[in-house]
């Protein structure tokens, strides 16, 4: 009775190891190629001129790469999603956990992941051709592609994370906080708010900075509906993010132009980098 | 009597809670041991550790000599596939896989190469007659075991034990999840299949022991307080706690 | 009086709010189909663009967008049901384990704009693919991993161990355990994780831009690899953007509505077909 089936199963062992392993090659792949594809640029025009600079002509005769443009877009942009995105999103999501019935919490849970499936080239093409035109004749402007397209784009796509997180999050408040509220008279709603909501709050969190990482990083719907000039930010003017300034360009781009878009991209994933750390550690919080 | 299975000096560790302290047994051959004792006692620790099931749960260690006929089954050469090969294990709950009851049976010798479909058939018909399931379950082989009474299932993986010709069969409370007519099936069943197989049942029922055992042994908390001839321990039990515990005073 | 109102505006609110929700999805998938659907022609189907007879037809598209599904879910699903078997099968380590699923979920925070680049970088310019389906195959392969993985991983956890213990105490070895057992109880998860993937990749495209390109060409599966070819997004996006045909744009947009529809159906139906399995 000796051992012959062991050096196999070693194998098979070794083959799962690497298997699992290859994730973590995949992220150290990410990092690496964008650290040495991004820094030659940064290294040639300097990291402050680089960051904050205003002026973005990369075809220009004499070339000005300064993203402060596309920083400011990008983050102007998540924030102006958020702020219209989240109470959306956060209210539909309490109505789900705590209101509905469960036909109603059924067909709103079966639409918000239509939303989700939607493809953003979709979203695009639609805001192209209903929110653009709209934007610029309520506003009176000459082109109605600008942030404040994007950011109601933005806004929409960011909606099914930001309601399937929290959700989750609500649903797991254990029943007894409530019954504890509603035994001392408060109303039904008065409970959810005061106190599922503050028992779900890093979950709640968790929903916002996913709906963060989503936004920023969010290229093609964005593209089709900023117009697409390095302005510096303004609402109702054609601006530039940091996904579709490495989008519009990468193309056609050569020499220390394309190499500036992977500096872009580097930023980018920093941003990307620290949101998810931000959001673990939140989810972490969550499960404890 | 041969023993077939002799436990010399065994202990048991759970990380750093010690589960078995110094545990020496002798099982003989073709007859059925009880292990009895209240909850956590380790009996159950004790009988995985005989066909090593227990390598399956993380930081276990274990000193001591189990062996089996002349093999020490700690050996660093013993395939642990053919150990379990040889002794069998029936659990606690009824663990049917989700697949036909033919194939339930069948997996066992498939694994370890039997691949002729006749040779197959043969020993599925003859296992479930050993587990005396055959009449009720001969006309539904391919449907899904999943499908059968608690009381069923049980026999289909006892059969599902005995379709790899093990030596040993070891039962881990093999009754604790049926009801009282199932349950006499089965001790009939370990009553007749001690003619061929050696024996180990865990159980927490008495009298169970009492009617199907030829030797019990007697554990609390990790000790094995006293082993011998079932009948003349339930009779004249030597240790007071053993007395203790099967006249009901605690467990 | 205060406690009246603070009641009926959050319960306005929420009206509001989930009024806004569905009115959107509505609107959105409302307006595609109407605008899309009368479009959506045989010959659009069925014939490739032409600049000298003026044609646009969207086979090709399909067809890439075919290839690129089966492409890359052939090279996806042993990756991420492997690296799932062994988080739950075969991992002691817990710190590993931890590293592991902190790489999986940074794979899934990164956005597709990063992927299309590094697998422009790696794929068809270090590994010498060009701009190819098959660039553009491996670029979501990456991207989908998680997905994969963490629905099988899901699903490997409510494999019952004592499926495990009952083969194990037939002497079955590791390997055989999970192959005989353990896998065929959670093709439910598998499935899952694919019907995800292709979701996903139908709907992608800023990973696909650089990576796959733009071509319009008809090749069969295996030349078709080596060659650059845009999907339907891609297709969508060019039509669009670039070339304002808007009519054409709103076909492939309704296609994938429906594709998208498709596919949220299948997920649900697997979701149920297994769960009454189970049962």
């Amino acid at each position: 009775m000796k051992k012959s089936h062991n050096k196999f199963e070693t194998i098979i062992h070794g083959i799962f190891l690497i298997l699992g392993l290859i994730t973590v090659g995949f992220v150290l792949l990410i990092t690496v190629y964008l650290v040495i594809a991004g820094i030659p640029a940064i290294r040639e025009i300097g990291l402050f001129k680089f960051l904050f600079g205003k002026k973005w002509a990369s075809t220009a005769s004499t070339p000005s790469y300064g993203i402060l443009p596309f920083i400011l877009t990008s983050i102007y942009g998540t924030a102006g999603a958020i702020i219209i995105g989240v109470p959306i999103g956060f209210l539909t999501a309490v109505y789900l956990a705590k209101v509905a019935n469960k036909k109603m919490k059924a067909v709103v849970e079966m639409a918000v992941s239509l939303l989700a499936g939607i493809p953003s080239v979709v979203y695009g093409l639609v805001g192209m051709l209903v929110l653009v035109p709209w934007v610029r004749e309520t506003f009176n402007i000459a082109d109605g592609a600008s942030l404040f397209a994007a950011i109601i784009v933005l806004a929409i796509m960011i909606l099914p994370s930001i309601i399937s997180v929290s959700l989750t999050a609500l649903e797991a408040v254990p029943p007894e906080y409530e019954d504890a509220s509603l035994a001392l008279g408060a109303t039904p709603i008065e409970t959810y708010f005061k106190v599922s909501v503050p028992a779900a709050k890093s979950g709640i969190a968790a929903a916002v900075v996913l709906g963060v990482g989503r936004a920023i990083g969010e290229a093609m719907a964005v593209m089709m509906v900023s117009g697409n000039v390095a302005n510096m930010p303004k609402l109702f003017g054609s601006v530039r993010f940091l996904t579709t300034a490495v989008a519009s360009e990468m193309s056609y781009s050569s020499g220390l132009q394309k190499q500036a878009l992977f500096s872009i991209a580097l930023v980018l994933f920093l941003f990307i980098m620290l949101i998810n750390a931000l959001l673990n550690s939140l989810l972490k919080k969550e499960k404890e | 009597m041969n023993n077939i299975m002799t436990v010399k000096d065994l202990c048991l560790w759970y990380g750093q809670t010690q589960a078995l302290k110094n545990i020496n047994i002798d099982i003989p051959e073709k007859s059925i041991t009880a292990l009895i004792g209240p909850s956590g006692c380790g009996k159950s620790t004790f009988l995985k550790t005989l066909n090593r099931m227990n390598d399956l749960v993380q930081g276990v260690k274990i000193t001591g000599e189990v062996k089996y006929g002349d093999m020490d089954i700690f050996a660093p050469d013993t395939d642990v596939n053919k150990l379990r090969k040889e002794i069998g294990m029936v659990f606690q709950k009824p663990n049917p896989f989700p697949m036909s009851i033919y194939d339930n049976i069948a997996y066992g010798p498939r694994t370890h190469g039997i691949k002729n479909k006749a040779k197959l058939d043969e020993i599925v018909e003859n296992s479930l007659r050993g587990a005396a399931i055959w009449d009720e379950v001969k006309d539904r082989l391919k449907k899904s075991a999943l499908g059968m009474s608690g009381g069923q299932q049980q026999r289909l993986c006892i059969a599902r034990a005995l379709a790899v010709e093990p030596k040993i069969l070891l039962m881990d409370e093999p009754t604790s999840a049926l009801d009282p007519i199932s349950t006499s099936k089965i001790e009939e069943l370990a009553s007749e299949l001690k003619e061929k197989y050696t024996i180990v049942i865990v159980t927490h029922n008495m009298q169970q022991a009492v009617r199907i055992s030829d030797q019990t042994a007697f554990f609390l908390l990790g000790d094995l307080i006293e082993y011998g001839n079932t009948e003349k321990m339930f009779a004249t039990p030597e240790d007071k706690r053993t007395e203790d515990y099967i006249t009901g005073r605690f467990g | 009086m205060k406690r009246k109102a603070y009641i009926w505006i959050m319960k306005i609110l929420m009206w509001i709010s989930v009024a806004i929700t569905c009115g959107l999805v509505v609107f959105v998938i409302g307006f595609v189909l109407y605008k899309g659907v009368p479009n959506i022609t045989w010959k659009l189907l069925t014939t490739k663009p032409s600049y000298l007879t003026k044609n646009i037809g969207i086979l090709p598209d399909i067809l890439n967008t075919f290839y690129i599904v089966i492409a890359t879910l052939v090279v996806v699903l042993p990756l991420g049901v492997g690296a799932a078997i062994y988080l739950t099968e075969y991992a002691t380590n817990k710190k590993l384990v931890a590293v592991i699923e902190y790489a999986a979920e940074t794979l899934s925070g990164i956005p597709s704009i990063i992927y299309g680049l590094v697998g422009m970088l790696f794929f068809c310019e270090f590994l010498k693919m060009q701009t190819s389906i098959l660039a553009g195959a491996m670029t979501l392969v990456i991207m989908n991993l998680p997905t994969i993985m963490r629905t099988t991983q899901e699903s490997l956890k409510t494999v019952p161990q004592s499926y495990r213990e009952g083969a194990f105490g037939l002497g079955a070895g590791k390997w055989r355990v999970i192959r005989t057992v353990v896998l065929p109880s959670c093709v439910d998860g598998i499935m899952t994780g694919c019907i995800l993937a292709i979701g996903r990749i139908l709907g992608e495209s800023a990973a696909l831009l650089f990576t796959a390109g733009f071509a319009h060409t008809i090749n069969g599966f295996v030349d078709g690899l080596g060659r650059a070819g845009a999907t339907l997004t891609v297709a969508l996006y060019v039509y669009a953007k670039e070339q304002g045909e808007f009519e054409v744009a709103f076909a492939i947009a309704a296609i994938l509505m429906i594709l998208a529809l498709l596919v949220n159906l299948a997920a649900k139906f697997t979701g149920l077909y297994f769960k009454k399995k189970v049962e």
